[in-house]
């Protein structure tokens, strides 16, 4: 009788030892972005599996979820499950998913089979081509899920296209292109340490609750199903760090700086999700400040200090993070408002009852400092003098969110934040201690960023009039501007017969 | 009897997505292959060159000398996207896992005769290293190619070796009784066996070729092409005719993934030769050049696996390749 292998043992078997030293190539030639970025890896050997998934139980697990989410999929559609939705307003959280996260799922795809061919030890090989494949499933049942949506509003029809030209997608693009352009180990710490373990709820959480709460069952069924996908990724992320740290002293100073860096990075672009959160849910599971303390100062206050043991700190500026929280989701959003005509997703003033929920959930700051501009904009508007800012913004040179933070760590919450680099001759701007920083470290690779505004005004999207840039970016001219009076209002009323005055309708029992 | 359910209509304003519909026509329903496939990956304004290859953007035309007007001219004639993939893989490794169950049970691989159990574990297992290195070049093809609908076949054909190198293992540990001695035979074949070394190199040397579609043809087309026909169809039937029956079963995988491999790489060898005549000749030639390599790499394995004849019938599998080929429009 044949003796039993046990997972662990026959994972290995199945595994380890495919891979080989080439000897009719160089190694250096065969994996030369093994070595550049300085890490030094001594046996790849040490490489604990974070998870030991062999490539048929991968294909019976995803294909049994795969075909439940469809399932949920086709019903919704079928059913147009669309109607169930809390209200309209709330598509344009899916507008900002599908436009600005979905393609990050697909860079995902390609870095990590980037890792899959660079790595040379096959653990972790292995475990980069799994999450790449996972990778390329994200963007693809988001997109499926959301095209739905995209039949009956405005702002999801080509997301791709944007992504790669409009102004404030270029935060999510240039935060993974910063990424996917570093070498493999930094890339690899960047999103499945800084992205995927430390911050990716604070991404998945507002969205994905957000839309339970908002009776989007669609967009909950696709979160659940990926998220036994991110817990391996997460294992992932928290294995590479301990890996690369413990495999040499001098690996330590460096994985260290890139946390530092792309949790800022990362948590730039989360400026977008606070914004949503706090004001594009018509209801809102948790304001942004309560998910920052659980996620990050909880959370992450503890799992950094588990890794004490390994040298490793807390990233830099988390404080000033923290002190940000009460007021990120107010002046991202503000900004937001601010150029909605050039966007394809809507604004608006929050409701009263809106604003009676920011009161309550950032006590120390929405009524003194944001409750009166939202009041003074929704009188401009009673006016009809809506403001729109018609001028270009400045973008940081690094995050590329408009310079529109304020020196809240100072304790001067009014008081525009804006630091300066030269760097060949030229000045280059930055929104934060954080950016600035991180400029400094590498500035001919920011030097490099493809600024919006900068590129309108060279001409390169489109033209000089914001008509033309909006059709370079196949904006339709429904697509930004109010909620209120736009198609997808009207579209809302008319499905379920609401009049001018109601927004909502009646919830039966 | 008939019901008569009411329900409220609900006129869509779009019929699908933009990107779509410029390909396929705005008022054209897509597919779901359609939606997950065109024009996903990212075309221009990229921030920052790659810190590989600083004259490139991370996603570049320039990475092969293949010139395509478009790259999304190819699509699967399997239409796969991750979806209809897993579930096609599910259903396929369901049933090799009931024909792993059914020999196991019966002791039918360990209980073969000597020599070939020998023959197994000196033809086949080593493939396990070779699938490997199949699955690096096409995670670099992922990563370096252009256009989604190229880049995922490859990321699924990856998948797929790294599949089959596991189904080789297994087969291999089946004869064992699950003791790994074959398993570390196989590697040292690979690593120091001549009968292995010219294959060897040839792997190494496509490892570090810069043009992706030419690591395409290299893997995918030729060295796939020759290695399939001879192992898991020649040999293979020469196995069960010599009593190792359960052995077809155990490599039924293999076989279908080969017939259903060759649907799209003739696909993407038709569209890519029928675009220009410099495609055609570049592809052209290194078909040429890397079937004379590999048929040599391949000559005293052929004849290990196929007997005296076994050279003769490599040249023959060459000759068949040919034909294919040369009906997708190559000129060879």
């Amino acid at each position: 009788m044949a003796k039993k292998l046990n997972m662990r043992k026959r994972y290995e078997v199945l595994t380890r030892g495919l891979g080989w030293e080439p000897t009719y190539q160089p190694k250096e030639k065969v994996f030369p972005q093994e070595t550049y970025e300085g890490i030094k890896i001594v046996d790849w050997d040490k490489w604990e599996d974070p998870f030991r998934l062999t490539t048929d139980a991968y294909w019976k697990y995803q294909a049994e979820k795969d075909k439940k989410l469809y399932a949920v999929i086709d019903s919704f559609a079928q059913n147009n499950g669309h109607l169930n939705l809390s209200s309209a307003s709330y598509v344009n959280a899916l507008k900002i998913f599908i436009q600005g996260v979905s393609p990050l799922e697909y860079g995902a795809h390609r870095g990590y089979a980037n890792l899959a061919r660079q790595f040379s030890g096959e653990g972790a090989q292995l475990a980069c081509q799994m999450q790449s494949i996972d990778e390329l499933r994200h963007s693809q049942t988001q997109i499926h899920t959301l095209s739905h949506y995209n039949k009956h509003f405005t702002g999801l029809h080509d997301p791709f296209h944007m992504h790669d030209r409009v102004w404030y997608l270029s935060v999510p693009k240039s935060y993974f292109d910063d990424a996917r352009s570093a070498g493999p180990f930094e890339f690899i710490t960047s999103i499945s340490f800084a992205f995927e373990y430390i911050l990716t709820n604070l991404l998945f959480v507002p969205f994905m609750s957000g839309a339970a709460h908002n009776g989007d069952m669609a967009t909950v069924t696709f979160g659940f199903s990926a998220q036994s996908d991110e817990s391996r990724h997460m294992t992932l992320g928290l294995e590479i760090i301990k890996f690369l740290v413990e495999q040499h002293e001098d690996n330590l100073e460096i994985v260290q700086g890139w946390i530092d860096k792309h949790f800022w990075r990362a948590y730039r672009v989360l400026g977008l999700v606070s914004a949503m959160q706090d004001y594009m849910l018509p209801d809102s599971p948790m304001s942004w400040k309560e998910a920052w303390d659980i996620y990050f100062v909880d959370n992450c206050g503890a799992l950094f200090k588990d890794l004490a043991r390994y040298g490793l700190r807390m990233p830099k500026f988390h404080e000033q993070a923290t002190d940000e929280a009460e007021h990120l989701s107010h002046q991202v959003y503000t900004a937001l408002y601010q150029f909605s005509h050039a966007a394809a997703f809507h604004t608006e003033v929050p409701s009263k009852e809106k604003m009676d929920w920011l009161s309550e959930k950032y006590p120390n700051t929405f009524d003194k400092y944001y409750r009166p501009r939202w009041e003074m904009y929704a009188q401009m508007e009673k006016e009809g003098k809506r403001f729109f800012n018609m001028g270009l913004p400045q973008l940081c040179q690094v995050c590329q969110v408009p310079m529109s933070f304020t020196e809240v760590s100072k304790g001067e919450p009014m008081k525009l934040s804006q630091r300066v680099t030269e760097f060949n001759g030229d000045k280059y701007h930055t929104c934060s201690d954080g950016c600035k920083d991180i400029f400094d470290h590498e500035p001919e690779k920011y030097a490099h960023a493809w600024l919006p505004p900068h590129q309108i005004f060279q001409g390169n999207c489109g033209g000089a009039e914001i008509p033309d840039v909006l059709k370079y970016y196949h904006f339709n001219p429904e697509d930004g501007g109010d909620y209120k009076g736009s198609t997808d209002e009207a579209t809302w009323k008319a499905a379920h017969g609401l009049d001018d005055q109601q927004t909502t309708p009646e919830k039966s029992a | 009897m008939s019901v008569h359910i009411s329900t409220k209509e609900i006129k869509a304003k779009r019929v699908n997505y933009a990107y779509i519909g410029r390909r396929i026509g705005h008022d054209k329903p897509a597919s779901r292959y359609q939606e997950a496939i065109y024009d996903v990956q990212p075309t221009t304004n990229f921030h920052y060159p790659p810190s590989w290859a600083k004259d490139r953007e991370l996603y570049d035309v320039r990475n092969t000398s293949i010139v395509m007007k478009d790259w999304y001219t190819f699509t699967d004639p399997r239409q796969y996207y991750y979806s209809s993939y897993v579930i096609a893989r599910a259903k396929q490794q369901e049933g090799m896992d009931n024909n792993f169950k059914m020999l196991e049970k019966h002791n039918m691989l360990s209980s073969l005769a000597v020599e070939l159990k020998s023959s197994i574990k000196n033809i086949l297992s080593p493939l396990r290293h070779v699938e490997y290195g199949a699955n690096m070049n096409n995670q670099d093809i992922c990563d370096r190619g252009y256009g989604s609908s190229i880049t995922s076949l490859s990321s699924f054909n990856g998948f797929d070796r790294i599949a089959m190198s596991q189904y080789i293992s297994r087969i291999t540990l089946l004869i064992d009784e699950n003791e790994t001695e074959g398993l570390v035979k196989a590697k040292s074949d690979w690593l120091e066996n001549p009968m292995w070394q010219e294959l060897r190199h040839a792997m190494e040397d496509i490892f570090v070729l810069d043009d992706w579609f030419e690591i395409m043809v290299a893997q995918n087309v030729v060295m796939d092409g020759l290695i399939f026909p001879l192992i898991f169809d020649r040999y293979i039937k020469n196995l069960h005719s010599k009593g190792a029956s359960g052995i077809t079963l155990l490599t039924q995988f293999m076989a279908e993934w080969y017939g259903e491999t060759i649907r799209w790489t003739n696909q993407l060898i038709k569209v890519t030769a029928a675009e220009s005549e410099e495609n055609k000749q570049l592809l052209s030639t290194w078909v040429t050049t890397w079937s004379t390599r590999i048929e040599e790499a391949l000559e005293v394995y052929s004849v290990e696996a196929l007997g005296e004849d076994g050279k003769q019938q490599l040249t023959e599998i060459k000759t068949e390749l040919f034909t294919r080929l040369t009906k997708q429009g190559l000129d060879l």
